[in-house]
């Protein structure tokens, strides 16, 4: 509970609970005084009411120290590799190689960050658990589109689990310049992918004009790919005081993490696309599944904490 | 008492794994009869079916179930009559036994009673996802028997993708369940036409 203590977390808590309250207040005066409300604006209220649910968890989890953040981000893993799987091209005979993913590869990837064993856990899923698959999954004897079927189950565990597993993997960084801030990094990474996605939701729906991927999604607009990355970098590098890092090195990285979040929104996207649906669940109200709300977490979160070990010579 | 837990926990427990998501064309909590037909691909059919059944209908709702299966181990046996409370049917007589159908449909009658429902699975066995079977005559007979009683067809999606055939450990995935408007059995309907109608309406359920 030392974080109860901090004063950046207090002030940054405090800053996003005021951030909720305006939204919050907006989006209900819409409501009230747009004649005939339509679906953007039950969307918009939905996903707001969403908001509250998502941050009380995730500081929740955040307070507890690392055991509650490990074990959200696991659960998040597991309901995201749900939601793909369902969606992917499996098999009868991929049954048994999918609990291994499920029960074994996923809870081991997670105990692993929590062990602070980056040795093991920066290489389990690429290594072993993407041999073990392949190997499970061609001992089941079915061999009609063995390839697409392994390469999905791979695929789906990399995305999910494997770059997923490095957001709490912040928790666990150690060097010269940290001293047991990874609480305020993995805060810091979350609230920028986070706030790059919001912004570019609102910029793409007040100024949207040309479609920057038309065949993936037309609701990304080069305006609101723009908007959300400009204001992510500002953003980050206005709450720079959270990080170890200077102002300009808090604002590349949030550049990296809303560029690559951009870009791991595109690619989910289009997996919907191939599949022809439009989200992932309906985990959470007005956002779709767990997949369509953490798709730019899994992209940026690897690459961010790549780069942060790097800055901080862990 | 510990029955009726590990029965409500099981329910939990199947939708928490299989994510379901329910939709529904009718209220079903109005304390009438019914019986459910849906498609059967899985063990865990009956179970998410009758977990997805408001409170109301929950509590008198039993499954039909194949006592040739059921009935055959310890185990198998303590879940289906005790945790449960299925209704065991024979599904295929012994050589030289009369035919079960009229024992059957007989039984399933005795258990409706008059504030019972059931769930059935017409088709009779597990099937396969790609299509589903014939539907056998009980369903008509049953109908037959108690005029306006009502048929609910029931689509479960995915449900044979988190516990396939010969598989006895279930793996996450998100399934649906939908339940369709109420059939009933017409007056001069005859039985192929009936079970053919009753078949045609879960199986567009699907889309």
């Amino acid at each position: 509970m030392t974080l109860l203590r901090d004063p950046a977390f207090l002030g940054l808590s405090g800053a996003i609970l005021g951030f909720l309250v305006l939204a919050t207040a907006v989006a209900r005066v819409l409501r009230w005084r747009v004649r005939t409300p339509g679906e953007t604006i039950a969307n918009l209220n939905a996903r707001i009411d969403a908001w509250w649910v998502m941050c009380a968890v995730f500081t929740i989890a955040l307070l507890t120290g690392g055991a509650g953040s490990y074990l959200l981000f696991g659960l998040m893993s597991l309901l995201a590799l749900r939601e793909f799987v369902t969606l992917a091209d499996t098999g009868r005979g991929d049954h048994r190689a999918l609990f291994w993913a499920f029960f074994v590869v996923t809870p081991l990837q997670y105990v692993l960050v929590a062990l602070k064993a980056y040795g093991l856990f920066s290489i389990m899923i690429p290594v072993y658990a993407f041999l073990f698959i392949t190997v499970r999954v061609v001992l089941a004897g079915q061999t009609d589109r063995f390839l697409a079927r392994a390469a999905q189950i791979n695929w789906g565990l990399m995305v999910c689990v494997y770059c997923l597993s490095y957001a709490p993997a912040l928790l666990t960084l150690e060097g010269p310049g940290l001293h047991g801030q990874g609480a305020r990094l993995l805060l810091f990474l979350v609230l920028v992918t986070q706030f790059s996605d919001v912004f570019q939701y609102v910029c793409g729906k007040l100024f949207g004009r040309h479609p920057i991927a038309p065949t993936i999604s037309p609701n990304k607009t080069w305006e609101g790919f723009a908007g959300g990355v400009a204001a992510a970098v500002l953003f980050g590098a206005g709450i720079w005081w959270v990080t170890p890092f200077s102002p300009a090195q808090a604002a590349l990285l949030a550049l990296a993490a809303a560029l690559m979040g951009f870009v791991g929104g595109l690619v989910l996207s289009a997996v919907k696309r191939d599949r022809g649906v439009k989200d992932f669940g309906t985990t959470i109200a007005g956002h779709g599944g767990m997949l369509d709300r953490i798709d730019s977490l899994t992209f940026a979160a690897p690459v961010f904490f790549q780069l942060t070990r790097y800055l901080v010579g862990g | 008492m510990i029955d009726r837990l590990l029965a409500e926990t099981t329910a939990r427990v199947a939708r928490l794994v299989a994510g379901t998501h329910i939709a529904s064309a009718t209220a079903l909590d109005d304390g009438r009869q019914r019986v459910y037909v849906a498609n059967h691909t899985s063990h865990l059919d009956f179970v998410l079916l009758w977990a997805c059944l408001p409170t109301r209908a929950r509590r008198v709702t039993r499954p039909v179930a194949a006592r040739d299966y059921w009935a055959r181990g310890a185990v198998r046996r303590y879940v289906a009559e005790r945790v449960f409370d299925a209704v065991l049917i024979d599904r295929r007589p012994a050589a030289g036994c009369p035919p079960a159908g009229p024992a059957a449909v007989e039984r399933m009658l005795e258990a409706l009673g008059d504030r019972r429902s059931l769930i059935l699975f017409p088709e009779g066995t597990r099937g396969s996802a790609d299509g589903m079977g014939a539907f056998r005559s009980g369903l008509y007979h049953l109908c037959a028997a108690r005029p306006g009683l009502e048929v609910v067809p029931v689509h479960l999606a995915n449900l044979n993708r988190i516990l396939p055939r010969g598989e006895f450990l279930p793996v996450p995935m998100l399934s649906r369940v939908t339940f369709g408007l109420p059939i009933r059995l017409g007056a001069g309907e005859s039985r192929d036409a009936f079970l053919e109608r009753a078949r045609r309406a879960v199986e567009e359920l699907a889309s």
